[in-house]
């Protein structure tokens, strides 16, 4: 009995650990005092001010748009070359998928100074095409790392029978492989749409003077000192993180539902 | 057909990931020279003078801090994933939403989080100061960077750890328990050795971002406070030096290359856990 206690107790700890500072934000987004600890009573003036900050406004239609676009660029180019990929000999798919690794396993830092080198080094000025391109680069192996599983798990001979019973390529892919392969390519997307809402360093590198996006506004803003109004953002970007994380978790459940009928 | 579908992603990869190394790879091994045709010269310089002392401080830092931060995240860690796998599970799967969950959040705010508390005019010295205590400096200093490193990298190690423990042969457990082990022998010689590359994979997952971050250490270490990924930074973006930038950025490279090297060989040697990969 006082062992099990101790061990939801070393659980509780870790998840204060997590929690904690997230919920010290929120609380403190809904204070009257710009100092934290003194709590002078309940507002939402925080929250008017930052809808009010055109700073962050602009971020923020910057890192939805370039989110939006990069994953939906990546998942196209991501699912075509996780197709091509898995048709290819063997020693060209090794290079590809190794290829494929780098911006995975190098540090972000590292994709970013490459990547603003190659931008400065062919004279593109930086700004929002630099961070787009930069963004589906990054993207894009995710995708395919997402979709390579399915495809192994597509029967080879189905796409065959297809093509037997007369059907065009393009309609055999349309009718028979994209709906096999659609979680996976669901899935890349979802992971590109967030792996690109939240980066910083690669965007730090990479973007030029008037196009920020969030993260990279909470940085520079942060290196200001404290700010409510970043406690306030926190709460939203923290919210809208549950939801998509609920929306995600049913998916995935479903899909395991899924593989059980088979 | 389909062997073209790879075509574009071929010529993306090679513009925008092989291309961008080499240029890297180039302008760590060149500097500027003028009397070259190409204004460059083929040249070492910037690796011998990343040997002055002021450098090899901040990379055995990087190196130290990184370490010690991976260290506390197997400590706290792993019993916190040994209890998680133990749970049964409909409760699991919402404790393990419940941890990936802050990991989601944008990891600028999480780090921002820790300045309000631990700031000069932060949560805990406000409260300090209610009750009459002097402040303390709790922000800009060693500790804060690995506490910042911890908070931000301890799911990544939790849950391949937790991965492979929930995988794990049941019914090697029961054998060895039938043939008299107790539970720490149990643990010591099977479920430990068994869970090692979920560990070894967790340290990777720590390890490399956090000796590679430049954040965690401007935000919750100062400006005064140098990692090696400050330094890249500091080259590229105010110094302009792009070739001392690259040349350090290549040995942050080689300094990951090896770590994950000498884990992967560590990995190879445990063949009792090579299936659970």
């Amino acid at each position: 009995m006082v062992e099990k206690s101790i061990k939801r107790f070393y659980m509780f700890l870790i998840f204060l650990f997590l929690y904690a500072p997230i919920i010290v934000l929120i609380v403190f987004s809904f204070n009257d005092s710009r100092l934290q600890g003194s709590w002078d009573g309940f507002t939402l003036n925080w929250y008017r001010e930052l809808f009010k900050s055109r700073e962050i406004m602009k971020s923020l239609y910057y890192t939805i748009s370039i989110a939006l676009l990069s994953s939906v660029i990546a998942t196209i180019i991501g699912t075509l070359s996780a197709i091509g990929i898995y048709n290819m000999k063997s020693y060209k798919k090794k290079i590809l998928l190794n290829v494929n690794y780098l911006p995975v396993l190098n540090p972000d830092i590292v994709t970013g100074i490459a990547l603003m080198t190659l931008f400065v080094f062919v004279k593109v000025r930086l700004g929002y095409v630099t961070l787009l391109l930069a963004h589906i680069t990054f993207n894009i192996p995710y995708v395919i790392l997402a979709v390579l599983p399915k495809l192994k798990q597509l029967p080879k001979d189905m796409t065959e029978a297809a093509l037997d019973l007369g059907a065009t390529p393009f309609y055999a892919f349309r009718k028979v492989m994209l709906p096999e392969i659609s979680p996976g390519i669901i899935t890349g997307a979802l992971i590109a749409f967030t792996l690109s809402i939240d980066d910083f360093v690669i965007s730090f590198f990479t973007t030029g003077s008037g196009i920020s996006n969030l993260s990279i506004t909470i940085y520079s803003m942060a290196r200001r000192g404290i700010d409510p109004k970043i406690n306030a953002l926190s709460t939203l970007m923290f919210l809208s993180v549950l939801i998509l994380m609920i929306i995600i978790n049913k998916r995935t459940n479903k899909d395991f539902k899924r593989k059980d009928v088979y | 057909m389909k062997k073209l579908a790879s075509y574009p992603y071929i010529i993306w990869s090679a513009i925008f990931i092989v291309i961008p190394l080499i240029l890297v790879f180039l302008y760590g091994i060149t500097i500027p020279s003028e009397t070259s045709i190409f204004g460059l010269k083929l040249s070492l310089d910037n690796f011998q003078r990343f040997l002055e002392p002021i450098y090899i401080k901040v990379l055995w830092r990087s190196i130290w801090l990184a370490i010690v931060s991976t260290l506390i995240c197997v400590i706290i860690g792993y019993p916190f994933s040994m209890l998680l796998a133990k749970t049964n599970v409909k409760k699991r799967n919402m404790l393990l939403l419940l941890v990936i969950i802050p990991m989601w959040m944008n990891f600028l705010l999480r780090t921002y989080a820790w300045m309000t508390i631990l700031g000069k005019k932060g949560l805990i010295n406000n409260l300090l100061r209610d009750i009459g205590l002097p402040a303390l400096n709790l922000l800009y200093n060693d500790g804060a960077v690995i506490l910042g490193m911890v908070y931000n990298f301890l799911p990544f190690m939790i849950l391949p750890i937790y991965t492979v423990l929930t995988k794990m042969d049941k019914s090697v457990l029961e054998a060895a328990e039938d043939l008299g082990a107790n539970r720490f022998v149990v643990f010591l010689k099977i479920v430990f050795p068994l869970s090692l590359p979920g560990v070894i994979s967790g340290i990777t997952m720590v390890f490399m971002p956090a000796v590679s971050t430049f954040v965690i250490s401007k935000l919750l270490g100062g400006g005064q406070f140098w990692l090696i990924g400050n330094l890249v930074e500091e080259q590229f973006l105010r110094i302009n030096d792009w070739h001392f930038g690259s040349t350090i950025a290549l040995i942050l490279m080689v300094i990951i290359l090896l770590a994950m090297g000498v884990m992967s060989k560590y990995d190879n040697k445990e063949d009792g856990g090579a299936g659970l990969w």
